[in-house]
């Protein structure tokens, strides 16, 4: 495929996938498997994993990193650079839109009244959203995950610690625990 | 210079949110209403029912919809690069040590690490959300009498519909906005 067109289709396909996926990194993760994968034929199914759980690694949201990283397997910086701006464009235009007509209607009765509905959903999401990860921490049985949910938990609302803070300890942690997994691990192969 | 603060909070956003969209919520609820006051509690809850409906990744529709209320089309254009940027330099950095090595180890044992306090954060930004919800703000303490029982119900429901029915976050926000635009209008 030509240089021109491989980017065209990268942009194309990045920005149809954002401008009709509702709900975020896990819902279109797995339309970008069907289109790259099973559509265009670019990646195989272990490869798209490998790049899945590649974006997941890094911060940022998942369907931004997740696209960037086939843009750039299929084409470099620049592949990468077309398929972030196919992806970030439809919100960017959406949003944009909604915001000022959100200023002119915010005051209106009815819309508030519709709003605070909503308002009563959106704590529901969360909530649930809440309940599914942190059960996910939970199911894995392991003491140190589930002590580290605990102690930010009590530390983000009671004492009100930085986020940062947090991030940076439960992170030193996780480095912690990988070496010593790693090390366990070497001990075990050497007494073999 | 408001368009370089505007690039800055959004690009620590963008930094420090792991694992998902939802990650990034504490931060911005820090960054725009705490730091800045760029954005009230209201409004913040705003954003959020916005991006529900509509299409993206929260961190992106937040940053757009914030830096235009802040500093109009330019400022909505200079979040969302912030919010982008550290996607674009930190996923290739990876991308680079992973098709060189295959193994990323260290980095994928930072992140388990991180994921349970993320969960932790993402509750923190919650319960702002879901005291609004129900007491119509979030400052401690409340009053039983100021309890929103309309909501209460509201809540109840989206809640038992995604468990039992599956209801996607979109199906959450028609049911309750419809009910709000009528049970409101009525009482």
């Amino acid at each position: 495929m030509k240089k021109k067109e491989l980017y065209k289709t990268l942009f194309t396909s990045t920005l149809y996938l954002s401008t009709f996926t509702f709900g975020g990194g896990y819902v279109i993760v797995p339309l970008m498997e069907k289109k790259f994968v099973d559509d265009l034929g670019w990646l195989d199914q272990d490869e798209m994993l490998n790049l899945v759980a590649l974006g997941q690694s890094a911060p940022g949201p998942i369907a931004v990193n997740t696209s960037l990283l086939v843009g750039y397997r299929m084409a470099g910086v620049p592949g990468a650079l077309v398929t972030v701006l196919g992806t970030i464009l439809p919100p960017l235009i959406i949003m944009t839109i909604l915001s000022y007509i959100y200023m002119a209607v915010r005051d209106n009765v009815i819309v508030n009244n519709v709003l605070l509905g909503m308002q009563a959903g959106v704590a529901a999401i969360i909530v649930n959203v809440v309940y599914n990860m942190g059960s996910r921490v939970v199911k894995q049985r392991k003491a140190i995950p589930i002590l580290v949910m605990l102690a930010a938990l009590i530390a983000g609302i009671v004492f009100q610690v930085n986020i940062l803070w947090l991030l940076f300890f439960s992170a030193l942690i996780g480095a912690i625990t990988t070496v010593w997994d790693l090390k366990k691990e070497t001990d075990k192969e050497a007494d073999q | 210079m408001i368009y370089l603060q505007l690039l800055i909070s959004f690009f620590q956003v963008g930094l420090f949110s792991f694992g998902g969209g939802y990650a990034a919520l504490p931060l911005i609820e820090q960054e725009l209403i705490h730091a800045h006051g760029w954005i009230t509690n209201q409004q913040f809850i705003d954003i959020l029912t916005l991006s529900e409906m509509t299409p993206g990744p929260i961190s992106i529709n937040a940053a757009t919809f914030a830096g235009n209320q802040v500093a109009g089309i330019f400022g909505g254009i200079v979040s969302t690069i912030g919010v982008t940027l550290p996607s674009i330099i930190i996923v290739q950095i990876l991308a680079y040590f992973y098709f060189k090595y295959s193994s990323l180890t260290m980095v994928q044992g930072i992140i388990q690490g991180v994921r349970p306090a993320v969960v932790a954060l993402i509750a923190s930004a919650g319960l702002t959300i879901f005291m609004t919800a129900m007491f119509g703000h979030s400052d401690w303490p409340v009053a039983f009498s100021e309890i929103n029982w309309v909501s209460v119900i509201f809540f109840a429901i989206g809640i038992f519909i995604m468990r039992k029915y599956k209801a996607s976050p979109i199906q959450v926000m028609i049911v309750t906005g419809i009910a709000g635009g009528i049970v409101y209008s009525f009482i």
